[in-house]
């Protein structure tokens, strides 16, 4: 099963080796991971997706906390959370299928940012099921690189 | 009554324990006693009650530290950080990234350096001295190889949850990650195998990162904590400001136990009728042997202990069933795999202590107490978990059942474990052994009887051995049995030996070896001999890599591929090269004598003892079968021979009609395998108890008297 990890962590060098570390060396493997500092510079947030069973996750979720470096571990999973990732799409687009793109993209309220000669570059944020459809539409025109940050989340329901 | 009286003995036994009896040690200041008795937790009603802060707080002065306020190096901040903290002993070796480090600790009046020969041995000894103290264990080494040859010392104090510092020398910051000389990631490298570790970055945070680290690796869970040091930060200036608090927001380990869990557990002992009490090392490190005790006598619950268990229980006490699992006793392994209850305190269910998971005792439930949450409920399923400290969970579980006025409800268990214990015995001496070869048993049993409980401490290499030493070395008290149990590190024993005895210098430390692992860290005699350590270092030589070789020879047909080792080095002769004593027997009749000229030599001491390359570590639970298929037990109702061999290792014993018996039906013949009912002594599903009506047990023993007689006839006249 799919877990949505959110954890609160030092902001110091070698923190988000400690923590990948870990999760890798009790045999998961990370399919997403972004990181990046909270509204306190001395912490960081990390959002991680890893596929395991219950068991599995909770002897990793235990683990983690174990880290000195590791404050606060949210499994976002079950809970009604905001997910979100940005991804830039580099589409063939011969110029007389542009117009075609640009309007697939302004249904999915994404963004050109940039138009070469024979491509254009989209960018989009979402979540998983929105960016899946872009990219299946994009498919058809032949997607040249994709690139994503990585998925980031926040429980909706926050008590304050 | 009772319990006010065990309370008070615990309290007092506490502070003894953290300042043992060693207290000429240079450090021991008065001063420093007195800080500790302020810390130490007042009113009966919460002796048993620790906090993080207290089991963390500086064994030393802190910031009363004399040097608190000077202008200083970076260097010379690291040794009165160590001085702040109380340590005494530091074991090391210098080298380029150290040098100032090892400049400052030129001065100190403190601190005692002893030097090892292998960064290696340096960390073991730190290991030893911490395991046989309860104190954290302080290394320092040279950047790069010296880094990275601590390795295996701190892993293998990861796996056994040793407090342990390591200082290490680094490069200066501005070449960091150049590649330049003698440079490697130790914090990196070692990353997976510390509780935490530190790449000091600036002086500012040279004495918080101290204060850390040493809390750190003191409570909670214990732990190595690493401290990497570039040589740059190390000449430059700083005020020595020591912190007595650690700020660690992050780091809150749960000492209390939940009241609601304990009252669960509390519910569920007084319902078991066969319960166990499944002990590890926690029991050591929490020091909580009074409270364990009070809870097995109260309720008369049989312990069974682990490797790292070894000591935390009094192996005099009638309700000690001794080492559990691969080779535990086969009645230690019968009483698990019945019992319907499993309080493990302090334990990890180490797969070689369970065996075959799905049949690792089927019936029972299990109340696991740890400090570490990721223990529980990580190899097996605990219905009722704690989390806390040991000492303070059992206080408030033995308190609760005081107040309950529960009454033990298990006699026929404890009938029907003590029926085995008599049963399936370590070593009978009617076992068959050639006349001319000195047996590993009786060796083992002999030390045992020649040394002071209070007053020795036995430590171990890996191996057959160390095995050995578990099952026949009988330990009284707490850090008095030292080996390494979960990394399984050959080359350990040795130079935690030699950190023991400098840590225990009232004690007398015996190292007990194999050839193979006493050549992995022999360099370390220079160390013992240097420093007048008299460590006694017993080789149980058989010239074969002997836990390796029994494998082959019993799991791969014996195909011995690389396991036999040459008849060199002559142990003796190392030892006139090291300038210790020592010697080697070969006849059985040395045995007595020998050991006590190594026991009652004063210097350091090795007796090389060869033993044959065909004697077998059992019982053995071989590795991937359930903990109730025991290999090789004595089964002295079938005339003391071992039983269950296995068969491509025939050591057959003599037939006997009484083969059959299987030892899990209470002493019934093997008539229905598949017949579950309620067995001899035990109660039916009315209430009504089944009584040994038709005397079979009464007839097994005759029988099995039959049966023995010629035997031991025949092998009286055999035995020497």
């Amino acid at each position: 099963m799919r877990h949505i990890l959110s954890v609160l962590v030092d902001n110091k060098p070698g923190v988000l080796s400690r923590v990948t570390g870990l999760i890798s060396r009790r045999g998961f493997n990370i399919e997403s991971l972004s990181v990046g500092p909270t509204e306190d510079v001395t912490l960081s947030h990390l959002t991680a997706v890893v596929n395991a069973d219950d068991v599995a996750y909770e002897q990793i979720t235990k683990q983690l906390h174990k880290l000195i470096s590791v404050y606060k571990i949210t499994d976002l999973t079950d809970v009604d959370a905001i997910e979100r990732e940005l991804v830039l799409y580099k589409v063939n687009a011969v110029p007389e299928r542009r117009n075609e793109i640009i309007e697939i993209a302004n249904i999915f309220r994404a963004k050109i940012v940039d138009v070469g000669r024979t491509s254009l570059t989209i960018e989009a944020t979402g979540d998983e099921s929105k960016l899946k459809g872009l990219e299946d539409l994009f498919r058809a025109y032949g997607i040249k690189e994709i690139v994503r940050t990585g998925k980031i989340a926040l429980s909706r329901n926050s008590k304050d | 009554m009772g319990l006010f009286f065990f309370m008070d003995v615990s309290g007092q036994l506490a502070r003894d324990f953290l300042w043992p009896e060693c207290m000429g040690l240079k450090s021991r200041g008065e001063k420093s006693l007195i800080t500790m008795n302020e810390n130490a937790p007042s009113g009966s009603a919460n002796r048993g009650q620790r906090t993080a802060a207290q089991v963390g707080a500086p064994q030393g002065l802190g910031s009363h530290s004399p040097k608190q306020g000077e202008i200083m190096t970076g260097a010379q901040a690291v040794i009165a950080s160590l001085e702040a903290e109380g340590v005494d002993y530091v074991f090391g070796y210098p080298g380029g990234q150290a040098l100032k480090i090892y400049d400052a600790l030129y001065d100190s009046k403190q601190i005692t350096h002893i030097l090892a020969r292998h960064e290696q041995g340096a960390v073991h000894e730190a290991d030893g001295y911490a395991r046989a103290t309860g104190r954290p264990g302080v290394v320092i080494v040279t950047s790069g190889p010296g880094a990275t040859n601590t390795v295996t010392g701190i892993a293998t104090a990861y796996m056994d949850s040793v407090p342990l510092i390591v200082v290490t020398g680094q490069v200066p910051r501005a070449v960091i990650g150049t590649d330049s000389f003698q440079e490697s990631d130790i914090v990196g490298i070692t990353m997976p195998v510390v509780k935490h570790s530190y790449l000091l970055q600036s002086v500012d945070e040279l004495t918080t990162v101290f204060r850390e680290a040493f809390h750190i690796a003191t409570t909670g869970r214990p732990g190595p904590v690493l401290i990497d040091i570039p040589s740059d930060l190390a000449s430059e200036k700083l005020v020595f400001d020591y912190p007595d608090e650690v700020s660690l927001p992050s780091y809150k380990p749960t000492y209390k136990g939940n009241m609601k869990q304990i009252r669960q557990a509390v519910a569920r002992i007084e319902e078991a009728h066969q319960p166990v009490l499944y002990v590890g090392g926690g029991i050591i490190i929490s020091d909580a042997t009074d409270e364990l005790t009070a809870l097995a006598e109260l309720m008369e619950i049989p312990v069974v202990t682990t490797l790292m268990g070894k000591g935390a229980f009094p192996a005099s006490h009638p309700l000690n069933l001794g080492p559990v699992g691969m080779h535990g006793s086969k009645y230690a392994n019968l009483a698990m795999t019945e019992s319907d209850l499993i309080i493990a305190c302090g334990a990890r269910f180490s797969d070689r202590v369970t065996g075959k998971l799905s049949q690792f005792a089927p019936h029972a439930d299990v109340i696991h107490i740890d400090i570490d949450p990721a223990e529980i409920g990580k190899i097996r399923e605990a219905q009722i978990p704690i989390v806390g400290d040991l000492k303070g969970v059992l206080a408030g579980i033995v308190s609760a059942l005081v107040k309950r006025n529960s009454q033990p409800n298990d006699a026929p268990w404890i009938e029907r474990v003590n029926v085995w214990r008599k049963r399936y015995p370590f070593y009978h001496s009617d076992i068959k052994e050639k006349p001319d070869e000195i047996v590993p048993e009786l060796v083992l049993e002999t030390l045992s009887d020649k040394l002071d409980p209070q007053k020795s401490i036995v430590v171990t290499e890996v191996g057959q051995h160390q095995m050995w030493a578990t099952q026949f070395i009988e330990r009284e008290r707490p850090r008095s049995f030292l080996s390494s149990g979960g990394l399984g590190t050959m080359g350990f024993g040795f130079p935690a030996a030699i950190g023991a005895a400098i840590g225990r210098p009232d004690c007398t430390v015996v190292c007990i070896a194999g050839d193979g692992s006493f050549q992995m860290n022999t360099q370390e005699m220079a160390t013992a001999a240097i420093n007048g350590v008299p460590v006694k270092v017993l080789i149980m030589d058989n010239r074969c890599l002997d836990m390796v070789h029994q494998w082959q020879k019993l799991f791969y047909k014996g195909r011995y591929s690389e396991t036999l080792l040459d008849p060199i080095p002559d142990f003796v002769k190392l030892t006139a090269a090291y300038d210790w004593e020592g010697e080697r027997i070969e006849n059985p009749a040395d045995l007595d004598a020998a050991l006590d000229r190594m026991l009652n030599s004063d210097v350091p001491y090795l007796l090389d003892v060869a033993i044959s390359r065909d004697q077998n570590v059992y019982p053995m639970v071989a590795p991937g079968s359930g903990l109730n298929e025991v290999m090789g037990a004595i089964d002295v109702a079938v005339g003391a021979v071992r039983t269950d061999m296995p068969d491509s290792f025939a050591a057959s014993p003599a037939p006997s009609p009484c083969a059959q018996i299987d030892a899990q039906f209470g002493g019934r013949w093997e008539s229905d395998p598949f017949d579950t009912g309620a067995r001899i002594g035990q109660r039916n599903a009315d209430g009504s108890l089944v009584t040994d009506e038709e005397g079979v047990l009464k007839k097994q023993a005759h029988r099995s008297k039959q049966t023995a007689q010629p035997d031991s006839e025949s092998k009286e006249g055999g035995r020497s």
